[in-house]
């Protein structure tokens, strides 16, 4: 069983960002009726999401708690030696998302940048690779930016994901600091449970044609999507997590060294309000001590859990907190954190529209990335 | 255990009158057998009986009897 334990690092500072555009669960109406949505809604305790429109990507939302989180924070950006981008909603096939932040965000060139493409749990993920580069010693600021946008990975016409999903970004810094005390991180994997969450198409398994594009029914519910869009198997998901989330938490928080009553905040990947409420309720957790975003953000995969610190928790974090970090899905994988804060500065959840972030200020000149050209300065052989 | 008790649990958990269920009852066949009701049948299997099934297991009860047996075999 491998855990991680790590001391002296810590995140110092978070921002979020979402979609301007909100989506009302109970008007979403457009393909199912009313009743149903309804019945579907209030099991999920999902009134409202964000959604992002064309021209906004996961990346866009990155930039935005970043260039948030920089400017609130008056951060030197040649100060920050690695920047990873965490999603499974990246811009491009290749290349990599990451890299095109380190750009766009004006970052310097010795700067690491790489993605980390994983699903729910992946912000514990991505804390498990920086602060390991952190502790080398040579890095003195890490970006972890976390982006997705999940509207735009499942269709409208399926009920088991349509009302479920999404968009949001943040961006956490990581330094090194005595301050902070021992975070202790569990992270878990079962592919044999692989088809439970999937896009099936798209990638070099079963790669895009006009068949993958086309919209068919799935099941006997006349659920209707493409297999360029992604599925759910809720059920057996929610099979999965009551049996193994409980106990996992459990563990790493004995391996931490701690009790449950030494938690300050729950903070648990927002799946859906029926999983939360049942895990809290199984593991007789008080209520107060889990913030919740649900009802108002959806699930947003991976960055559930960090925005729902960045929304709930701006004003409670002064002084040493620790805090449990527990997220589960796509893969499966699942991972829990008992994790060291101190003084962590929370900045306001801004909002983004066409690419860019609503607040002028925030926006930053670069140049394009697309050009829209493949002509080169080199010639072509001419025969004879 | 009572197989009638885990009917009655069975028809709150789905939001449905006990004397429509018997022991014999193919759940998979009611009107409000769809994948909300799914999470709330494992989430009471889980809660009452401290039960968590495979998938494939499951789909292999077809009567709320047979749930009841495997419970009762599996405690």
């Amino acid at each position: 069983m491998a855990f991680l334990r790590f001391k002296g690092i810590g995140i110092t500072a978070m921002a979020g960002a979402v979609p301007k555009k909100v989506i009302k669960n109970l008007e979403y109406t457009e393909f199912f009726p009313e009743d149903q949505v309804k019945e579907v809604v209030e099991k999920v305790g999902i009134y409202e999401r964000r959604f992002a429109d064309e021209k906004t990507c996961s990346s866009d939302l990155c930039f935005a708690a970043a260039q948030k989180l920089i400017i609130d924070n008056n951060i030197d950006r040649d100060e920050i030696d690695l920047l990873i981008f965490v999603s499974q909603t990246q811009d491009y096939r290749m290349p990599a998302t990451s890299i095109t932040l380190q750009h766009r965000l004006g970052l310097k060139q010795s700067c690491i940048a790489f993605d980390v493409n994983l699903g729910c749990s992946a912000f514990i993920y991505g804390m498990s690779v920086v602060y390991s580069m952190m502790q080398t010693g040579n890095i003195r600021k890490a970006l972890l930016l976390d982006g997705e946008t999940r509207s735009k990975v499942y269709g409208p016409r399926d009920r088991r994901s349509a009302f479920i999903f999404g968009d949001g970004g943040v961006a956490a810094l990581v330094e090194r600091n005595e301050k902070f005390g021992e975070t202790t991180l569990s992270l878990n994997s079962d592919g044999s449970r692989a088809d439970l969450i999937m896009i099936k198409a798209g990638g070099y398994r079963h790669m895009s044609t006009p068949e993958t594009l086309k919209e068919r029914v799935v099941d006997e519910y006349g659920n209707m999507r493409s297999d360029e869009q992604g599925y759910m198997k809720g059920g057996d998901v929610f099979n999965f997590v009551i049996r193994e989330i409980p106990r996992d938490i459990k563990k790493t928080i004995a391996e931490a060294g701690k009790t449950v009553d030494d938690i300050d905040y729950f903070c648990f990947h927002q799946a859906n309000n029926f999983i939360n409420a049942y895990i809290a309720k199984k593991m007789k957790l008080d209520l107060e001590k889990i913030p919740h975003t649900i009802e108002k953000y959806g699930n947003t995969s991976s960055v559930s859990v960090p925005l729902t610190i960045v929304s709930e928790l701006k004003d409670k974090m002064e002084g040493q907190k620790t805090l449990m970090m527990s997220a589960f899905g796509v893969g499966m994988t699942w991972a829990t954190g008992i994790v060291s804060f101190c003084d962590t500065k929370i900045s306001d959840v801004v909002e983004v529209e066409e690419g860019q972030p609503c607040d002028e200020s925030l926006r930053r000149d670069y140049t394009p990335i697309e050009t829209g050209s493949e002509e080169s300065d080199t010639h072509p052989n001419k025969e004879d | 255990m009572n197989v009638q008790e885990f009917i009655e649990k069975f028809a709150e958990a789905i939001d449905i009158e006990a004397t429509e269920l018997t022991a014999d009852t193919e759940f998979r066949t009611l009107d409000e057998w769809d994948s909300v009701a799914y999470i709330s049948v494992i989430a009471m299997m889980d809660e009452e009986y401290d039960i968590q099934i495979e998938m494939p297991t499951f789909k292999t009860l077809k009567t709320l009897g047979a749930i009841a047996d495997y419970i009762e075999k599996n405690k």
